[in-house]
């Protein structure tokens, strides 16, 4: 069992509301996944820059002098912001490979990167976890979420969702995949690696691998349901909104609810209560095997 | 009047304590649960006459087990509404969530919006009305009662089915194992009529098609020895 919860704002005056109505949503699943919390934020994009997202356990030391070391690495500009065990570097765009390389190189661990995104996750009661980042004080555009309750690798800091395999992609999971290391040899093959052994991990780098090839985010979802084998609720995120898919079983619970400010989606319909509008927004349960997504 | 019970100041368990124990009255006091915000295993376990009204949507297992109780949920239901229910009605205004009326034996639920998946799985007598649609794999292995859908029906309807009595109005996107078309004989469009009047539900006996299983599976067949 895990928790997930996403909001697609669709109007701007919520925007500065994000992290607050996201952190609610992300409590309110800690009985459906205790052992970690995470979540992706889309945010403001500035031209030219991107965003790598890094977490270390010794923060203290890692981070010390960290955006300078940087700096001189790439040759460029580098501003650092430290939320408790995970730093927001922000350098310029073509950058990114090189600086993700460096940093691994110094033993950190990349949550993700992107123009727009910042993944914060951590070991921990949901309620921590968000404290810990200042989760309510962060605006955006759209946002996902999940809290963990392991079943299939070990319950770390990596091991904690959202995912990320590309710039600006993340996927949460609840269920479990049964060919994961069939397909993680199979993307290894395409050049395309992953981080960890977790199953969702995979599905992310499958997603994020179909749309390098050219698909479109639909057209990447609809091949989830063709390539992956499981039980699954995925949702994705990308800089431009959020998709929703099932497996044809379905037998993770969804739940959606659209207003004229938002769309939000859930495990549960609890996450929603603290919605404003809910009492009169239109909630769904998404359809097995059928791909939703809405993009701005 | 109604007794108004605020779960934005009680706890779920002293709600649902409350309404058993005035179901174990019998006295048919009226209720109504306001602030619901999708709790889970809201008024299950009533076994008495009582006449509940949640004001909102509610989560996981809602009015399980429910016997002669009459419980209305203004809203949506999670998955397990009125599982194993025996008797009395249960009425969702809203959709309801996967595996509505799961092993129910008796009691009328009556569902004004859709059902998802597994609707009716292993029924034993419940009656179940869907104003909707209702998803996959619904009244999979139902012994008994009746499955009366004003909508489609996903796939595989009435896989592996026993003796539950199945009625869609809309289209089925494909039967299960064992599931069949059957005619519809006089008694059947009797039961019809007397339910929907039950459930409130606007369509006609004769736009029905009845569904049940064709008892090939009651028994091994010899000739598949060799597979096993």
């Amino acid at each position: 069992m895990c928790g997930i919860v996403g909001l697609f704002l669709k109007k701007d005056e919520l925007r500065p509301r994000l992290g607050d109505l996201l952190t609610d949503m992300l409590i309110t699943m800690t009985d459906r996944g205790p052992d970690s919390a995470g979540i992706a934020i889309y945010g403001d994009t500035v031209d030219g820059l991107t965003k790598v997202t890094i977490q270390s356990d010794t923060p203290e030391v890692d981070f010390d002098g960290l955006d300078a070391a940087l700096s001189s690495v790439l040759e460029a500009p580098v501003s650092m912001k430290t939320i408790s065990t995970h730093a927001v570097l922000t350098i310029p765009k073509g950058k990114e490979e090189t600086a993700i390389a460096a940093l691994e190189e110094k033993g950190l661990r990349i949550m993700g990167s992107g123009q727009s995104m910042e993944i914060f996750k951590e070991v921990g009661l949901p309620k921590d976890v968000a404290e810990r980042f200042a989760l309510r004080n962060m605006g955006g555009s759209h946002g996902i979420g999940h809290t963990r309750m392991a079943t299939e690798s070990a319950v770390t800091t990596l091991g904690a969702h959202p995912f990320s395999t590309a710039d600006d992609q993340c996927l949460v999971h609840n269920g479990s995949l049964s060919n994961h290391n069939q397909m993680r040899r199979t993307l290894a093959k395409k050049g395309v690696m992953t981080r960890t052994e977790n199953d969702t991990e995979v599905g992310a780098a499958y997603i994020s691998s179909r749309i390098a090839d050219g698909a479109s985010l639909g057209e990447a979802l609809e091949g989830t349901l063709e390539d992956l084998d499981g039980f699954f609720t995925f949702v994705t995120g990308t800089k431009d909104g959020f998709g929703v898919v099932r497996d044809p079983i379905a037998c993770k619970p969804a739940v959606m609810a659209e207003t004229e400010d938002y769309v939000a989606f859930a495990s549960e319909y609890r996450a929603f209560a603290d919605l404003p509008g809910i009492e009169a927004a239109k909630v769904w349960e998404p359809e097995p095997a059928t791909v939703y997504f809405w993009e701005r | 009047m109604a007794n108004v019970l605020d779960m934005s100041e009680l706890e779920l368990r002293a709600i649902n304590s409350t309404l058993q124990e005035a179901a174990k009255a019998k006295a048919n006091d009226v209720f109504e649960v306001e602030n619901p915000r999708g709790s889970h295993a809201l008024a299950c376990g009533l076994d008495g006459a009582v006449s509940v009204t949640i004001k909102g949507s509610t989560g996981y297992y809602c009015a399980g087990m429910n016997q002669d109780a009459s419980v209305t949920v203004e809203g949506s239901a999670g998955p397990g509404v009125a599982e194993n229910m025996m008797s009395g009605t249960v009425t969702i205004e809203g959709d309801a969530s996967q595996y509505a009326g799961a092993t129910g034996r008796g009691g009328l639920l009556n569902i004004k919006g859709n059902a998802s998946s597994r609707c009716g799985i292993s029924m034993k007598g419940i009656d179940i009305v869907v104003h909707g649609n209702i998803g996959h794999m619904s009244a999979f292995m139902g012994q008994k009662g009746n499955l009366v859908v004003l909508g489609d029906a996903g796939d595989a309807l009435g896989d592996s089915l026993y003796e539950a009595r199945l009625f869609v109005r809309g289209s089925v996107k494909s039967l299960g194992a064992d599931c069949v078309e059957k005619e519809m004989r006089p008694e059947h469009l009797e039961f019809l009529a007397d339910i929907l009047v039950k459930a409130g539900a606007d369509a006609k006996p004769e736009e029905f098609k009845r569904y049940g299983s064709a008892r090939t599976l009651y028994n091994f067949n010899i000739d598949n020895a060799d597979a096993y």
